[in-house]
């Protein structure tokens, strides 16, 4: 294959006169970071609240949940993008809609895209939630019914402590796609790693060396990930209790 | 609901389906096939005995799992030029259509997926079938051919079919290469109008109702083949 790499270009100045295009590159995995770790709040939050209530023997409540799931993970995160983008504005009262759609860039899609890539992730979490809950046997609620406990105190002091020590490595590989899937947002012009890499190859028309560049920013990010993570397992895990490997998933 | 015009999208129905529908269902028909076959190979790959070659596969498998999708596509729609002018010893990068280049792309992605699925497909049959297999006197191809793959599809299929239910979502990101599929279609529509809440709504309505419908289907398969044990 005959391409003439150029790596020198990465500290040549963009056109923006910001910085070099490393610099303008990490910016980017700056906005990556903000907009995964704020969409991973939501997400965690909603998550934890609607898995836990799918597991719950209120019916109504059940179905409202599973109602929840089935729509944002029936549609792709794209599409989500734009409707949260595009037409949310639309519906709200006029003056609101309007403020949404003039705040000053980068705003106007950041505050979009967190709220679509939490709730998109949100269900995936909920997922997580109830399979954890759902793996935990049987007794274990029983026995904190049977000791007096209320349904809240048992799922506060017995059963979300262990389910949530079980569903830790499957909760890192969510957040990783967080990561991953705060891409999409350049879709509606959040200029983070992905779009940053793009436009770095329309200015300077080094494909490769851009696009190499923010592979390795995410592989690298990734790993720090994992590290995090598995230290986090670590401080909290629980002496005998051996969480049980879980059944291949299908995901993205 | 004033102000809406839901007629454009009787008015691009055509469009819309016989250009971006077929376009999507051909992509992720294309790119679940040659998927599943590639994956295939990286999970035998990846269970090989053989360090440099299980290595390889995991490498690989890791990189496309550990990149965003968006850059993938972006990675390939410039890099097939290149291995295509490689392949066919051109001196000048070639032109592929976005069609082929997703095509490529999704096949290449998907199957780190697949491989992942087929791997503990695999692994969830019992050593003692491959063990007799080959006191059967068949070779490592005949023991995967006829008795691992075999089963290991059988389980496996639930979750091959979500994660093609997956793939079917994940073609709308062709939009990043302006690729005219459903999605690119209707944003192309929507655009032209300036009809966006309309043509977004029915593109959203439009995918649930497929992908919630096969997901059900799924589900009934499920409960249908029991896994052997």
């Amino acid at each position: 294959m005959n391409y003439n790499w150029h790596w020198k270009v990465l500290l040549e100045t963009e056109p923006g006169g910001t910085g070099s295009y490393l610099h303008y590159l990490l910016v980017g995995l700056g906005w990556t970071l903000a907009t995964a770790l704020a969409a991973w709040v939501i997400a965690l939050a909603i998550g934890a609240l609607v898995g836990t209530l799918r597991t719950t023997p209120m019916k109504w409540v059940v179905r409202a949940g599973n109602l929840y799931v089935e729509i944002f993970r029936n549609v792709p995160l794209i599409v989500q993008m734009f409707l949260w983008f595009f037409v949310f504005p639309e519906f709200l009262p006029k003056a609101l809609g309007d403020w949404i759609k003039q705040m000053p860039p980068p705003w106007a899609s950041y505050i979009p895209a967190v709220l679509c890539l939490g709730i998109f992730t949100s269900v995936r979490v909920a997922e997580q939630v109830r399979a954890g809950i759902n793996s935990l046997p049987r007794g274990q609620r029983m026995a904190g019914i049977a000791m007096g406990l209320t349904e809240t105190q048992t799922y506060r002091t017995v059963i979300l402590p262990q389910a949530f020590r079980i569903i830790l490595p499957p909760l890192t590989s969510e957040f990783m796609n967080v990561i991953k899937n705060s891409s999409v947002a350049l879709t509606i012009g959040l200029l983070e790693l992905t779009g940053r890499a793009r436009a770095m190859q329309e200015f300077s028309f080094r494909v490769f060396e851009a696009f190499t560049a923010a592979t390795v920013i995410y592989l690298l990010t990734n790993l720090v990930v994992v590290l995090l993570m598995r230290a986090l397992e670590k401080k909290v895990r629980v002496p005998g209790l051996i969480a049980v490997a879980g059944a291949p998933q299908a995901g993205h | 609901m004033q102000g809406f015009d839901f007629d454009v999208i009787q008015r691009s129905w055509g469009y819309l389906f016989r250009e971006g529908m077929s376009f999507t269902l051909t992509l992720t028909a294309l790119a679940m096939t040659g998927g599943i076959v590639f994956g295939t190979l990286l999970a035998m790959m990846r269970l090989s005995s053989m360090k440099p070659v299980s290595m390889l596969a995991g490498a690989y498998v890791n990189l496309m799992r550990s990149i965003p999708l968006v850059l993938v596509i972006f990675w390939f729609f410039f890099l097939v030029p290149y291995i295509g002018a490689w392949v066919i010893g051109a001196k000048e990068p070639i032109k592929v259509g976005a069609f082929w280049s997703a095509a490529i792309t999704f096949t290449m992605f998907e199957a780190a997926y697949y491989c992942e699925i087929m791997r503990a497909g695999i692994q969830s049959i019992p050593r003692g079938q491959v063990w007799s297999g080959y006191a059967l006197g068949l070779d490592y191809w005949q023991t995967m051919a006829r008795i691992v793959l075999p089963q290991a599809f059988r389980n496996m299929l639930p979750v091959l079919l979500t994660q093609t239910i997956i793939l079917f979502q994940d073609t709308s990101l062709v939009y990043v290469i302006s690729a005219t599929d459903f999605l690119g279609a209707a944003a192309k529509v929507a655009n032209r109008d300036y009809r966006l809440v309309e043509m977004y709504s029915f593109v959203a309505v439009v995918y649930f109702v497929v992908s919630y419908g096969l997901s059900a289907l799924v589900r009934r398969l499920q409960e249908r083949i029991a896994i052997i044990k």
